[in-house]
């Protein structure tokens, strides 16, 4: 039997209390210094730090198999605890693609050995994310992975009928397709927002209508078949706009920000340090502020990472041959505490609803996002939001150095994180993984 | 100035001072010993990622009157096509101690990541790159236009800037770098800039730009201005449906024969320029192309001395006179 007792924590930023783990769930929770706590327990003292729920990543590139040089799944999940993440949805677009029952129970499987944290494959909608077939999106459901979520992320699935046939297919198991959306021909060769700083630049734009077209083609299209769709990494004053008008409608549609839409802006790109660079792009300072504005009034759902860790090599070369994406998940939490908690827009109540309760929800997670109370899994973060902290990413467990905040500070920091009821990290680092 | 990268972060001071060295420099080019001992002992490396004989060939004829060593190293290909890395190609050059590195790329903004890399220590020249920025050009411009000014005033040019001329840029502004440079440096130094260009080669936030925009070539050419400026017309871009036909293009938007016609029936001051290489016929037409009012060989002149006076500044990177003391 293993026990541990988490004490003086603030349950989502209430008053403060003492937390019980036993043999991986809550068993107790009460005043501080008021539970019965068992010989030889563990006593992890949590004065002045947040417990919330374990965050659930509905979007990481894990880039196993296929790109073990950027990140697999042991460092990608490491990284998740370490930035208190205790389910992460690995994307599709690994090599080979994760079109099959085969690769997405290979994920599932190097998931459970590592032991750091959940992961949940998510499939690819078409075969090779080529856009033109459906893969074998039941035989994924049906896998030991047990698939509920399918994208084509990365790429957009942009043929309309192709986009309708998914969303049909999967109400058969209740799964959900998310959409990364981005109209082809309107962003061929699209290297940064088209806007006053790619005017200046002379770099070929991505204008903010190529998403918004698609998010509005398709939650008509969702609403048409009556399915469930989700927008992955929503960017746009306008999008969240279409979003809002859908949800007034009842469309089933849930959609995603991520932290570096939240907090930078295109401007950065003035420096042309491809850092900056990522898909959808970074947006302007009116976006960054609609979209804050968006999660605190509900239109945004959840907060997905899209953390997407690169080579030095894809990194450190011209603009416009430099890969596209920024790590993420050991940053995640400081940003939106930053953004969104330290600003006023929200409380932590709402922060365990978009990076816990929502997402495990969408996916139908039950283990997952649960309120801290006896009997609930004991997936768990603590987080001081004391303090402010240099970024630096040679520290981080992630193999991919390509993060944004490189240099910035931000507060807070994860002390440590439970997954069910094993601390895989403890003062801030990893600790061991949960052997099953 | 360590670098030059943008014609954005150029003073009014600079920039004279850049086109007062020309001048002088031009003055060289004209004796019969066109050669000046200024960098004797340096080392200029023309780094072409982008085939530009025009560009390597003056920047290559400016470093050698100031008798600097030249490397050309054309690293060709596409930028995009993974051969050597700009970093290895940056280190290989500070490896052979080059003292500036000319540099010509197909990718925006590769030049500023060369200087702020932290590869490499050399003054970094940006020669063109991508769609972003091509000062060189922008100042042989103005040091053409201010020899225009000059001829038609009887003023001396040296200290004279731009104030109240109108100068007109037309053609394809959203893929040019030529147009990019020429706005910044030309309003800098007091001259009113009014693009013309269709709509779709326009780029769609543009409202920070220290200039006008039009569609309208004649309504623009009927003000009379100093200087029209024509821009090279890349053909791919009629593929990609930016216009319907070059034809329909030249009728819009080309200095053809009728509108130099009108010009001169205005008795307009007006000079044409052009970057080259031009397409005769389409954004240009050869009575254009060869009247009296075509300033286009004084710009490839001009070139050679803007890009002296740039190379002696940065590399002699004090106030001294390119010329050795007389005694």
């Amino acid at each position: 039997m293993s026990s541990y007792l988490i004490s003086n924590a603030r349950p989502e930023g209430g008053e403060p209390a003492d937390l019980l783990l036993t043999d991986g769930v809550i068993g107790a929770v009460g005043p501080v210094g008021t539970l019965d706590v068992p010989e030889g327990t563990d006593v992890i003292d949590a004065a002045g730090a947040v417990a919330l729920p374990g965050l659930v990543d509905m979007h990481t590139h894990l880039r196993e198999p296929g790109h073990e040089d950027a990140e697999t799944v042991e460092t990608g999940t490491r990284a998740a605890a370490r930035g208190g993440f205790t389910a992460v949805f690995a994307m599709a677009n690994s090599h080979p693609v994760a079109d099959t029952a085969g690769v997405v129970e290979q994920v599932w499987q190097l998931g459970r050995d590592a032991g750091w944290c959940d992961v949940h494959p998510v499939g690819a909608v078409t075969v090779g994310l080529g856009g033109t077939q459906l893969s074998e999106i039941r035989a994924m459901a049906e896998s030991r992975a047990g698939v509920r979520m399918f994208s084509d992320d990365g790429k957009c699935v942009h043929d309309p009928v192709l986009m309708r046939r998914a969303l049909e297919y999967v109400k058969s198991f209740g799964g959900i397709i998310a959409q990364h959306a981005q109209e082809p021909r309107l962003t061929e060769g699209a290297q940064m927002n088209e806007g006053a700083v790619s005017a200046d630049l002379g770099l070929t734009g991505w204008p903010a209508v190529a998403e918004e077209a698609i998010i509005a083609r398709d939650v008509l299209l969702t609403q048409h078949v009556d399915s469930r769709l989700h927008i992955c990494h929503l960017s746009t004053k306008g999008s969240v706009d279409i979003v809002r008008w859908a949800k007034e409608r009842g469309v089933a549609v849930t959609a995603e920000v991520t932290p570096h839409h939240l907090l930078l802006t295109d401007e950065l790109v003035r420096t042309f340090d491809p850092v900056y660079k990522v898909n959808p792009p970074l947006r302007t300072d009116d976006d960054v502020q609609a979209l804050r504005r968006a999660v605190a009034e509900g239109t945004i759902d959840v907060i997905g990472t899209d953390h997407a860790p690169h080579t030095a090599e894809d990194k450190e070369c011209e603009w416009s041959c430099a890969a596209h994406g920024m790590t993420g998940l050991e940053t995640a939490l400081a940003v939106v505490q930053s953004t969104l908690v330290d600003t006023g827009l929200i409380g932590w109540e709402r922060v365990a609803q978009i990076m816990s309760r929502t997402p495990a929800r969408i996916l139908g997670l039950t283990d997952q996002g649960q309120e801290l109370a006896p009997g609930a899994t004991a997936n768990i973060v603590l987080w001081d939001p004391s303090g402010q902290t240099p970024v630096d990413p040679t520290t981080h467990a992630s193999k991919g150095r390509n993060s944004p905040y490189r240099g910035m500070t931000l507060p807070g920091g994860v002390r440590a994180t439970f997954y069910r009821g094993h601390p895989v990290v403890r003062d801030g680092e990893p600790a061991t993984p949960l052997t099953r | 100035m360590k670098h030059l990268l943008t014609t954005n972060e150029l003073s009014y001071r600079e920039a004279v001072r850049i086109l007062d060295t020309a001048d002088q420099m031009a003055a060289v080019s004209s004796r019969s010993v066109k050669k000046l001992p200024a960098l004797r002992g340096r080392t200029v490396v023309n780094l072409f990622f982008e085939d530009s004989t025009r560009t390597r060939i003056s920047f290559e004829t400016a470093a050698k009157r100031l008798s600097a060593d030249v490397i050309n190293f054309s690293a060709k290909g596409s930028s995009v096509s993974k051969g050597e890395s700009l970093k290895d190609t940056a280190q290989t050059l500070m490896a052979m101690s080059a003292d500036a590195v000319v540099i010509r790329h197909a990718s925006s903004g590769a030049p500023q990541q060369l200087a702020d890399s932290g590869w490499i220590d050399a003054a970094v020249i940006n020669a063109g790159d991508g769609k972003h920025a091509h000062p060189t050009q922008a100042l042989l411009d103005a040091m053409t236009l201010r020899r225009v000014r000059s001829g038609a005033t009887g003023v001396a040019s040296t200290g004279m800037d731009l104030e109240g001329m109108h100068v007109v840029i037309v053609g394809d502004v959203l893929h040019s770098r030529v147009a990019r440079s020429n706005v910044w440096l030309l309003t800098t130094l007091g001259a009113r800039v009014t693009l013309v260009a269709p709509p779709t080669l326009v780029p769609v936030a543009m409202d920070d730009w220290p200039c006008e925009v039009g569609y309208d070539l004649d309504a623009v050419l009927a003000e009379a201005p100093d200087a029209v400026m024509m821009l090279r017309l890349q053909r791919e871009r009629m593929n990609a449906a930016f216009f319907p036909s070059e034809a329909e293009y030249t009728r819009g938007w080309g200095l053809t024969s009728q509108r130099v016609q009108r010009l001169e029936d205005m008795g307009a001051p007006t000079v044409f320029m052009h970057p080259g290489p031009m397409n005769r016929g389409l954004e240009i037409s050869s009575e254009a192309a060869d009247s009296p009012r075509s300033t286009v060989l004084e710009q490839v002149a001009n070139g050679v001395a803007v890009r002296m006076a740039v190379l002696f500044l940065l590399l002699s990177g004090d106030e001294s006179s390119p010329y050795p003391s007389e005694n």
